[in-house]
């Protein structure tokens, strides 16, 4: 096995998996009903700022 | 049992270093085996008057105490870092600074790769390290994981510093750019590292919020990458384990790619990555609002991180390397344009509603002018790539201005904006020690930044134009020091930006030790006991 056989692999199969990994994780971003995860997502850092969440709180 | 084994190691450690003292071949290596030989007898002491402790009570708040400790040495290497980049801006423009007497110790080339090391590794790290703890703890509502390991990341990081500082005054490096430590520097810091990922691992999997806040993805993404690259541009052997010299395992042009394909990632995701995941929390955090589309974020991150591994070939046009390679990284340069103007819309757009804020409110100036700096060299270092372009501006000092426009711009600037966040919440102060001194520095800051990149411009892009004119025969028409000559007035220019940089960065250290002292105290409503 020489480099250009890496190459070889590395501009065909690996990049095609690479670019799909990628546009499914876009789609993924815009599913349906993804608006309401994003929006309680994105309000994540205006929560828990003086201490730690104890059990009680989250219900986990 | 525990305190016994830790006083076994310690001592264990302390006689290693002796002795490794002791057959030193070059003076870097001896004193670094001096100085853990040193650390290692000091704890051994401390651990032997305290075996028997009570253990205390286990905290259960946020570990804050280490995010303090980072804020301070942030600052401390900042300063250090500046001072010593404003030195060397000296040195070039008047080079009887290169002091005879001090020659191989404080020359430029001796503080060069100290200055790129200090900020970069010293400021930028610790600023990552600090902001990382503080809002993974937030953003995930538990303490961070892994007892008092964070500790050992805090204090490990700093003798990495002190060992590659202190190294390269020496003369212990490997010559690879941000990467000269030599190859037990090197593995001390992956050891660390590793504790460091364990440490925000261990943080996100106890995490009592359900999602993972976009900015512990770029944290988690920096941290990740950047062991890979330190590991695989560091492979080296070396020549004694009594000495720090060692040999690289790569070679010629492999070597060379290897060593970009690390420079421009430890950009891509150190510089970047890991400053986006502080964008991501402290610009909606000053502007109280959510960041502008949650959606754009994921979309920036993941196109970040598949685009940036690619781009390192672009250092390495017209060399050894196959145009096929260098194509490649010039295209995807290119691309990068689109998630990095994303990103910087994103973060910009964040204060819709509230741009009143940038007229009351000095430290969101200073974050916005940082997202700013970050569009304009995110679109400065694609045009760059292209070869063309590369063709006049590479080895020139356009190179030097676009790298500080990045590094003071954004990196500095979200890094001050950060700071005057953090302080008054971490010493529980009501507000900043004064806001018209933030403005001062923000000017100051803006204004040396101005006075370096148009400076660094006008030379480079002069210098690249001396070089390659040729006469009516064909001779070239300068000599090297033509060069040299004609740049002085610009390496002034340049040297006093960075004077006004520095003096920025001293009024915001005066500013947050007086928040920490005298600020007056937030009264906070009594919490009832849980």
């Amino acid at each position: 096995m020489d480099y250009h056989i890496l190459r070889e692999i590395a501009d065909s199969w690996v990049l095609l998996a690479m670019f799909g990994f990628f546009v499914v994780a876009i789609l993924w971003a815009y599913r349906p009903g993804s608006r309401a995860t994003h929006k309680d997502a994105s309000q994540v850092p205006f929560r828990n700022e003086d201490r730690p969440a104890s059990d009680m709180e989250t219900g986990k | 049992m525990k305190d016994f084994v830790k006083l076994v190691a310690l001592g264990l450690i302390a006689l290693a270093a002796a002795i490794a003292a002791n057959f030193a071949r070059d003076p870097a290596y001896l004193i670094h085996a001096l100085l853990i030989m040193a650390i290692a007898a000091g704890m051994f002491i401390w651990q032997l008057r305290h075996v028997g402790d009570p253990a205390p009570e286990p905290d259960t708040g946020y570990a804050d105490g280490v995010v303090r400790a980072g804020v301070i040495a942030t600052v401390f290497w900042g300063v250090v870092g500046f001072l010593v980049g404003t030195y060397i801006a000296f040195e070039l423009a008047f080079p009887v600074l290169n002091i005879e007497w001090a020659q191989g110790f404080t020359n430029f080339g001796k503080l060069r790769p100290l200055h790129t090391s200090a900020v970069i590794f010293a400021f930028g790290g610790n600023a990552l390290i600090a902001t990382s703890f503080y809002v993974v703890q937030r953003t995930s509502a538990a303490r961070l994981w892994g007892g008092n390991l964070h500790w050992f990341v805090f204090w490990g990081y700093q003798l990495f510093i002190v060992m590659a500082a202190t190294g390269y005054l020496l003369g212990a490096t490997q010559s690879k750019e941000y990467a000269e430590p030599e190859w037990y520097t090197d593995l001390w810091l992956t050891i660390v590292w590793v504790a460091y990922l364990a440490v925000f691992l261990g943080t996100i999997m106890i995490r009592k919020e359900k999602h993972i806040y976009v900015a512990n993805w770029f944290y988690l993404s920096f941290i990740v990458t950047v062991a890979m690259l330190h590991i695989v541009n560091n492979l080296s052997i070396p020549v004694s384990i009594f000495g720090a010299k060692s040999v690289q395992v790569f070679s010629g042009v492999q070597d060379a790619m290897t060593q970009w394909w690390y420079g421009h990632n430890a950009v891509g995701f150190f510089l970047t990555a890991g400053f986006l995941g502080m964008m991501y929390y402290f610009v909606p955090k000053q502007a109280e609002r959510p960041v502008y589309s949650y959606k754009l974020s994921i979309v920036h991150f993941w196109a970040l991180i598949f685009l940036y591994i690619w781009a390192g070939p672009h250092h390495l046009h017209y060399t050894a390397l196959p145009d096929w390679a260098s194509t490649l990284g010039m295209v995807f340069s290119i691309v990068l344009w689109m998630p990095s103007w994303g990103g910087m819309i994103n973060g910009l757009m964040t204060l819709s509603g509230a741009w009143d804020k940038l007229r009351t409110d000095p430290v969101i100036r200073m974050m916005v002018i940082s997202v700013g700096f970050y569009g304009m060299s995110t679109f400065e270092g694609p045009m760059m790539s292209i070869r063309a372009v590369n063709s006049l501006s590479h080895y020139t000092d356009w190179t030097i201005g676009h790298v500080h426009s990045g590094a003071l711009g954004w990196n500095g600037m979200i890094t001050f904006g950060a700071l005057y966040f953090l302080v008054p919440r971490l010493w529980n102060r009501e507000r900043l020690y004064s806001l018209s001194l933030v403005s001062w520095h923000f000017w100051l800051a803006t204004i040396g930044i101005v006075l370096y990149a148009a400076s660094m411009w006008v030379t480079g892009i002069m210098e690249g134009l001396m070089w390659r004119e040729v006469d009516a025969n064909g001779f070239l028409v300068n000599s090297f020091a033509d060069t040299v000559a004609a740049k002085f007035p610009m390496y002034v220019v340049r040297a006093t930006g960075g004077v006004m940089y520095l003096t920025g960065a001293l009024i915001m250290a005066y500013n947050l030790w007086m928040t920490a002292r005298k600020a007056p105290e937030k009264v906070t409503a009594a919490v009832p006991a849980e």
